[in-house]
């Protein structure tokens, strides 16, 4: 079957100016994780002489007292946002089944993920006005039933439940759309079967629904531990303050402020360099989880 | 007789509301109106006199209705800068991604034997969804490349998005194979097949990926933040990023425009913002409506 070789030049060529782009925007950076290891000086630049100090700026990094308090934040926050983001879908999702009504189905899935296509910078701005502890609505509520106003964005207690339910609020509708699709993907003729036998509504939800979307539930999940070192950069560097470092600074948050704010390269590069060797071994093993389990395939 | 109530029992009932029903209904009209409420209450504060919006009068709808606070932010000259960095970046940005994404997904979307080489190449791109260099890293890289304070710091470095690409080679996948040998034993070339013959029927999926673009770079701030020196480089997110965190007094440069301000409240000229930051998006929603789901549905679950 010679004839059906094919001239695969065209295809080099084409691939050719992503894979440079790729080249000098994702792998040159890797190479410059090599700054982690060095005395940087910015103006001597990034293929320039500087002076190596080993693991120096780890032995630095690790003695900071908050470095372990961060990377804690970190998990606590993620860990918390994944717990949310999935349960409130769920239920959503199956309470969106149960309408009949297409339109009303429609209009809530409509405005139920519309809050995903805003920024952060929007969002955040909004959430800064409602939960105001001078004037903002939340607070004028929760003064009206006879309570103390209570500062969201600056009670070191309170802080991680904002960030938790302000990012549930933000991404739920998009993933009980992900949700829904698998919902409608079971066969019909399960639900009918089950009628027939006299299943009520609640049976069909537990016995049918549940377990035609838990594929995709627990899919999801493996996906979303690559994600345990990411608590969700924006959010917090719109949200936080100094205030409320103690329970909301997170890794990247540090990393940029150390980085771009104190000018302490080597340091904030040594910070960035070790979660994502965390990183690469946990999205590596999501990965692998997700294709031997589940036959999820990326490309 | 069995028979007969099993046939009764089958038919469907629909006129009667069950009581289930009416609270799902309730429950669900109620979490949506979670999410409508924030950006309501925003424009109503946004058209609404200062003192009546300190007076905690202001809920759903505008009281003192004015337009002042437009009237003010249309006024500045850095939002009309910002305005135009980012339509610069807008045009520039999805056209690099779109083209990318169409170049990268045809010979990615080859089965192996036609493609030998695809293995090597998606293993290129995949491990850069594994391991990356950091943020200190890439800024590094931008800077040593002199594209600090240029608008290619906002629109190269994710000028290749895995995640469109991925989106885009399902939907190759699903091109019937017979269009491309058909086409080939007419003699066209590959760039042709990928032009005149895939380009055509993808227009949803194209469509889609622009969407999505046209959004990551309407939303992106925070790379506006780091790659720009000077505040006349900033698109319109870092704009606002930089007035919703930090006090609006300090901008105004004379007299008269401090007490102007100080006559509209921080937070009617800052709702003002906001609503301005979602209204694209608004009038972008129905198309992403369109478009979004399928493409959520293959590139997060199908894969």
């Amino acid at each position: 079957m010679a004839s059906r070789r094919t001239n695969t030049l065209p295809y080099h060529l084409m691939l050719l100016p992503g894979v440079l782009l790729v080249l000098v925007f994702s792998y040159v950076p890797i190479y410059g994780v090599i700054i982690a290891f060095q005395r940087f000086i910015p103006a001597r630049g990034m293929f320039g002489d500087q002076t190596w100090v080993g693991l120096g700026n780890f032995d630095y990094l690790l003695a900071l007292p908050t470095v372990w308090q961060v990377f804690a934040n970190t998990l606590i926050i993620a860990i918390l946002k994944i717990a949310g983001g999935t349960v409130l879908p769920i239920v959503v999702s199956l309470l969106l089944n149960e309408v009949r009504s297409s339109l009303f189905r429609r209009s809530v899935q409509t405005i139920i993920y519309f809050p995903y296509f805003i920024s952060w910078i929007v969002f955040g701005g909004i959430m800064v006005d409602l939960l105001s502890p001078n004037d903002g609505i939340v607070n004028q509520v929760i003064v009206a039933f006879g309570f103390e106003p209570v500062y969201f964005l600056g009670d070191v207690e309170r802080f991680r439940g904002t960030l938790v339910v302000t990012d549930v609020w933000k991404t739920f509708g998009f993933i009980t759309v992900i949700y829904l699709a698998a919902i409608t993907s079971i066969d019909p003729t399960l639900y009918e079967v089950a009628s027939i036998d006299g299943a009520g509504r609640w049976q069909k939800a537990w016995h049918i629904t549940i377990p035609g979307m838990s594929m995709v539930i627990v899919l999801l999940m493996v996906l979303n531990l690559g994600n345990i070192l990411n608590a969700g950069f924006e959010q917090v560097f719109v949200l936080y303050s100094p205030l409320v470092y103690e329970t909301g600074d997170i890794i990247d948050t540090l990393v940029y402020r150390l980085g771009l704010l104190q000018a302490q390269f080597g340091v904030a590069t040594a910070v960035g360099l070790l979660k994502g060797v965390i990183s690469f071994g946990l999205i590596s093993a999501s990965y692998y989880i997700a294709y031997r389990f589940f036959s999820y395939r990326l490309f | 007789m069995a028979f007969v109530a099993r046939s009764l029992a089958l038919r469907p009932r629909r006129p009667r509301l069950s009581a289930f029903s009416v609270v799902n209904g309730i429950a669900l009209s109620l979490i949506a109106a979670t999410c409508l409420f924030p950006m309501i209450h925003m424009v109503a504060v946004s058209f609404s006199t200062r003192a009546l919006v300190l007076a905690g009068e202001v809920v759903f709808w505008p009281r003192g209705f004015n337009t002042a606070s437009y009237a003010w932010v249309l006024l500045q000259g850095g939002f009309w800068t910002s305005l135009w960095v980012s339509a610069q970046r807008m045009v520039v940005g999805i056209a690099i991604n779109v083209v990318l994404v169409l170049l990268l997904a045809f010979p990615l979307s080859k089965e192996k034997h036609e493609f030998r080489a695809r293995a090597l190449y998606v293993w290129f791109f995949f491990f850069t969804m594994l391991f990356e260099g950091g943020l200190i890293p890439l800024y590094m890289t931008v800077a040593t490349l002199g594209l600090l304070d240029t608008i290619w710091a906002l629109v190269l470095p994710r000028g290749v998005q895995v995640f469109l690409v991925l989106l885009m080679l399902n939907f190759f996948r699903q091109v019937p194979g017979e269009l491309q040998d058909a086409a080939e034993i007419d003699g066209a070339g590959k760039w042709r097949i990928l032009w005149q013959v895939y380009v055509p029927v993808s227009l949803p999926a194209i469509a889609t990926i622009t969407l999505f673009s046209g959004v990551f770079h309407w939303n992106s701030w925070f790379d506006g933040l780091i790659y720009a020196n000077h505040p006349d480089r900033y698109p319109v997110q870092t704009y606002l990023q930089i007035l919703l965190r930090g006090d609006i007094l300090s901008q105004a440069t004379s007299l008269s425009e401090i007490s102007e301000i100080y006559h509209l409240s921080n937070r009617t000229v800052r709702s003002a913002y906001i609503v301005i930051g979602i209204v694209p998006i608004l009038a972008l929603y129905p198309f992403l409506q369109r478009y979004f789901i399928k493409g959520i549905v293959i590139g997060s679950v199908k894969g």
